[in-house]
């Protein structure tokens, strides 16, 4: 019987299971489908900081940044630790990035508008200027969760990381309040504790406890262009409005311009944010936006053909930050779900402050802003 | 608001051909869209005007019949030729086609219709193999296309292989062309000409004439063998070709000289435009996806309809009834009235029970995966090696989309049209009908210029 | 080879030229560029970004992207969907130009990579003969590989 058992083998539930095995827990990770079947496998593997609000959502992202070095120092998941560069396309939106990254203390560069060539040689003339944040990194987030699975089994000996592809979790064994385990298609898994990191299906698996954890779908598409054969793009590169986007409320369609170079070749354009369930049908009007705002940007990119689109389900809560920590309601039981397209850079921050939990250390931050049963006081 | 037309076709072959001409024939407003400049698909190549050719039927069986419809199908239809397709959507009562223009200009154009009849045929499956992107190396579609379509002969010392009747046509098309065949290598069982699937349908003409081109030129045709790997330095010299078993296991090897290989492994439907719109599919009798239709020629979708190949490989002929068959129901649909013909359903089900028999006899048999080195490549495009495909199984890639995912297989220009079947052998599945939301390659620039966005960006 | 052009009784237009990297290739009007290139002998016209390997037509009807060229300073056409057109320029971003165009087949376009990696050397296969006298097979599997499924 293992320890912990984590649902999800995305990068969240990677994580958790990475550093809780590295806590000395036997874990067993399950997932209906293989690894980084879900959000992971839509992602383009953001690690920032830059569009964190001050705050739990910061701090959190600080904590993981640091987290992803440590971990790509040993086993390189294609991080890049490439910056991005947040520009602005007026004075005023210029204004509200400088203050934003006053308060967030972070380490950053103010880029006047003559010195943004300096960053990007092919950035569009007549843009207000930006902030340069070199924290921003990137990995491949498929790879990433992965290796993470791979390197924790490898490393914390054998037996004590367990993956189980294809295996859906159908409920919750109970001893009263307390979760004792999983049901699952292949039979009960017992444990003295569950992870529930199934992203944007952890308000289903939640409810399978009982509990009401609102994790809703937020849409988003991703064009990928051609291969390149030079390197047009040296940074993340992204619109002020990406910051203000994310923490938006309306519901129809909202876009702002990301465009970044990989190191696979195509460069990738986002992002768009709609609330449309898990509706997978393209949208032609949104793909045109995400193509005029990449070449609004990067005007070298108009003859460079789109290859691809296709679009993921972004794990968002109302409040706009992930649940993380154990649910009173329903002991036993642990979340680590809702981040909303930054999943993968706060992955590691996440597994390793629910290890801490698992293993009753005093977790290295306050967890309180993201617990589980915070949505209850505003319903009531 | 631009005209809205009743139908549109997408596909100027046999079945898209077809299609249209019925429709109109009905008093319909027609629009019949295709890539190519000519029209007939991949089966009717119409050679260019600059030929003068006086007898183009001499490399077609049937080209005639189709001329005569083509040119019926220009007095009362519109015909937009050289339109690339890249997304069809649909909302409430019409479907939108958006296409490029011109094949190097690529000019934004839209087509609206009540209603939408997909014809987009398919493409040769090619297999991987130990040398298969050595320069010589063709699909046999391929070296059709240059020859039906150019007047190019792929080679001078031309080797055909792979499974299924197409690879006759190819060999004698070649051969009397004027290239020296060294042999057509079928991996399946040997007919022998007396017993020939192409016979049974009653094409006992075509198959002779096949046959004689290849007596004449004395090709000899082999049964249960294939081309298990190409050499080359930088070019191709030679292939090795293999006995089989019955699982497609090589028993034994031998050496054939040439400067190129025509090969192909049966075909690929192109489903992308019916899974843009949501089309259901079922897995055809290789257990390959192609579009669910109903007697009528109706997909699972409102308003959208399938017919030739993409409903299931099953050649020109049973394309072009599937296509009448298509048309006339569209016309129905949209309230025509039309005299029901028994003998056409009667004619379609009789050629497809023979496809299907066809499909049947010439499987895919997973020995060729043992034909594979380590270092052969599964994605062309992205030049995946079969080491990469297997180190992404063992990190836990166990479907074909996470393989894709982590190893790039699929991911390159083709989005996986050549190596989508492989991998979802590799990965031990049946492979699944390709999500591409962008069918054909668009440039940024002509996406952004669309002016269909409602809000300023 | 003129043995297609008696079959269906053409009498083609003159030929005009395009330049490839520089080079003239004749073509019959209506031809693509991809089968004018391959027609006279340059069966490479691109590598590939990774390992340089040469590539020209593969699946000659557009759905491979092996052929891409630049016509006119437009990149990334598909050789064997792009009509040729009198005065053409095509560029196909190799150093080395395509090479004097051959009659017939392998002729290929200048600096071909050396033998790819990790692939046999050309050479005819060798080993004794174990098959029926005279008809030159050499028996048993080719490698003792051949594991269907294997991972």
């Amino acid at each position: 019987m293992p320890d912990v058992v984590v649902i999800g083998a995305g990068a969240v539930g990677a994580a958790c299971a990475y550093y809780a095995a590295r806590a000395g827990l036997d874990v067993v990770v399950v997932d209906r489908g293989p690894v980084a079947g879900g959000t992971t496998g839509a992602g383009e593997g953001n690690v920032l900081v830059s569009d964190k609000e001050p705050g739990p959502e910061l701090d959190l992202a600080l904590l993981s940044n640091g987290l992803w070095r440590d971990l790509a120092e040993h086993d390189g998941f294609e991080f890049e630790p490439k910056g991005g560069l947040v520009v602005a396309e007026s004075g005023g939106v210029l204004d509200v990035l400088i203050a934003l990254a006053a308060k967030q203390g972070v380490e950053h560069a103010v880029v006047p508008p003559e010195g943004l060539a300096d960053y990007e040689p092919h950035l569009a003339k007549g843009l207000a200027g930006g902030v340069f944040y070199p924290q921003d990194a990137q990995v491949q987030p498929m790879l990433a969760a992965a290796r993470l699975i791979q390197r924790g089994a490898e490393r914390f000996g054998r037996g004590t990381l367990m993956l189980r592809t294809g295996v859906t979790v159908t409920g919750f064994v109970r001893d009263g309040s307390r979760v004792t385990g999983v049901m699952t298609d292949h039979g009960d898994i017992l444990a003295d504790a569950v992870v529930n990191a199934a992203g944007t299906w952890g308000g289903e698996i939640a409810a399978m406890a009982g509990v009401h954890v609102p994790v809703l779908p937020r849409r988003g598409f991703i064009l990928v262009t051609e291969p390149m054969d030079e390197v047009l793009i040296r940074h993340k590169v992204y619109t002020a409005a990406y910051v203000t986007n994310v923490a938006s409320d309306s519901e129809g369609l909202e876009t702002s311009a990301v465009v970044e170079a990989t190191a696979s070749g195509p460069v990738l354009i986002g992002a768009s944010r709609e609330r449309v369930g898990f509706d997978r049908r393209i949208s032609v009007p949104v793909l045109e936006r995400l193509a005029r705002q990449a070449v609004a940007l990067f005007p070298v990119l108009a003859e460079r053909r789109v290859i691809r689109a296709y679009c993921g389900f972004r794990p968002y809560c109302p409040d706009h930050l992930p649940v993380i920590g154990e649910d009173p309601r329903a002991p036993g039981l642990h979340h680590a779900c809702g981040h909303e397209g930054a999943g993968i850079g706060l992955a590691p921050a996440t597994g390793h402050l629910i290890a801490q939990t698992l293993t009753g250390v005093q977790p290295d931050l306050a967890l309180r802003p993201f617990r589980p049963d915070r949505f209850e006081e505003a319903r009531s | 608001m631009s005209h809205v037309h009743d139908l549109a076709v997408i596909g100027a072959g046999p079945a898209g051909v077809a299609g249209a001409l019925s429709a109109s024939l009905t008093g319909l407003d027609v629009v019949l869209i295709d890539a190519a400049p000519r029209p007939g698909g991949q089966y009717f190549r119409h050679l260019p005007e600059g030929f003068h050719a006086r007898r183009p039927g001499a490399l077609h069986h049937g080209l005639d019949r189709f001329t005569r419809q083509w040119e019926a199908l220009g007095e009362r239809a519109t015909v937009l030729l050289g339109h690339r397709v890249w997304a069809v959507e649909r909302a409430d009562e019409t479907i939108t086609v958006r296409c490029l223009e011109g094949d190097r200009e690529e000019r934004p154009r839209t087509v609206t219709a009540r209603r939408l009849l997909i014809a987009t045929g398919a493409h040769d499956r090619p297999l991987p193999f130990p040398g298969w992107d050595l320069p010589g190396v063709l699909t046999a579609g391929g070296a059709q296309a240059l020859l039906k379509g150019n007047l190019v002969v792929a080679g001078r010392r031309v080797v055909v292989a792979g499974t299924g009747p197409f690879l006759l046509p190819v060999a004698a098309g070649l051969a009397d062309a004027g290239a020296d065949v060294r042999g057509v290598y079928e991996a399946n069982g040997r007919f022998g000409l007396a017993r020939h699937p192409l016979l049974a349908a009653g094409k006992a003409g075509e198959a002779l004439g096949y046959g004689v081109s290849l007596a004449r030129h004395r090709v000899p045709y082999h049964g249960r063998q294939a081309v298990i790997e190409a050499h080359g330095e930088g070019a191709l010299t030679h292939v090795t070709v293999a006995k089989l078993d019955a699982a497609w296991r090589p028993v034994a090897t031998r050496t054939v000289e040439c400067d190129t290989l025509a090969y192909g492994y049966g075909f690929v439907p192109q489903l992308e435009l019916p899974v843009q719109l949501g089309c259901a599919t079922r897995a055809d009798a290789d257990g390959s996806p192609v579009v669910d239709v109903d007697a009528g020629a109706r997909t699972s979708v409102p308003g959208v309809y399938a017919a030739g190949e993409s409903t299931g490989v099953g050649g020109a002929v049973l394309a072009e009834v599937e296509g009448r068959v298509a048309g006339r129901t569209v016309a129905a649909d949209l309230g025509r009235r039309v005299r029901p013909l028994p003998v056409l359903s009667r004619r379609r089900e009789r050629l497809s029970a023979f496809a299907r028999a066809l499909l049947e006899a010439y499987p895919v048999r997973p020995g060729w995966q043992g034909w594979l080195r380590r270092d052969t490549l599964i994605c062309r495009c992205e030049e995946v090696p079969l080491s990469a495909v297997r180190e992404a199984q063992e990190l836990g890639a166990t479907d074909a989309r996470s393989i894709k995912l982590l190893a790039r297989p699929g991911m390159g220009w083709c989005q996986g049209r050549m190596c989508g079947y492989a991998v979802a052998c590799l990965a031990g599945e049946n492979p699944l009908a390709p999500r591409r939301p962008i069918a054909q390659p668009v440039r940024l620039g002509d996406l952004a210029a669309l002016n269909l966005s409602p809000l300023e960006g | 080879m003129k043995q297609p052009y008696s079959l269906v009784r053409a009498r083609p237009e003159p030929e005009f030229e395009i330049s490839v990297d520089g080079a003239p290739v004749p073509v019959i009007p209506g031809q693509t560029i991809g089968a004018a290139l391959h027609g006279a002998g340059v069966r490479t016209w691109r590598t590939t970004r990774i390992d340089g390997r040469p590539r020209g037509l593969f699946c000659g009807i557009g759905v491979c992207f092996d052929c891409l060229v630049t016509v006119n300073g437009s990149p990334s056409l598909r050789a064997c969907l792009t009509e040729a057109r009198p005065g053409d320029r095509v560029s196909t971003g190799r150093e080395a130009g395509p090479g004097r165009p051959e009659d017939g087949p392998g002729g290929e376009a200048g600096g071909g990579s050396a033998g790819e990696p990790g692939r046999e050397p050309g050479g005819k296969a060798g080993g004794e003969v174990h098959g029926e006298p005279g008809d030159g097979w050499n028996q048993g599997p080719r490698d003792g590989r051949g594991t269907v499924n294997g991972r």
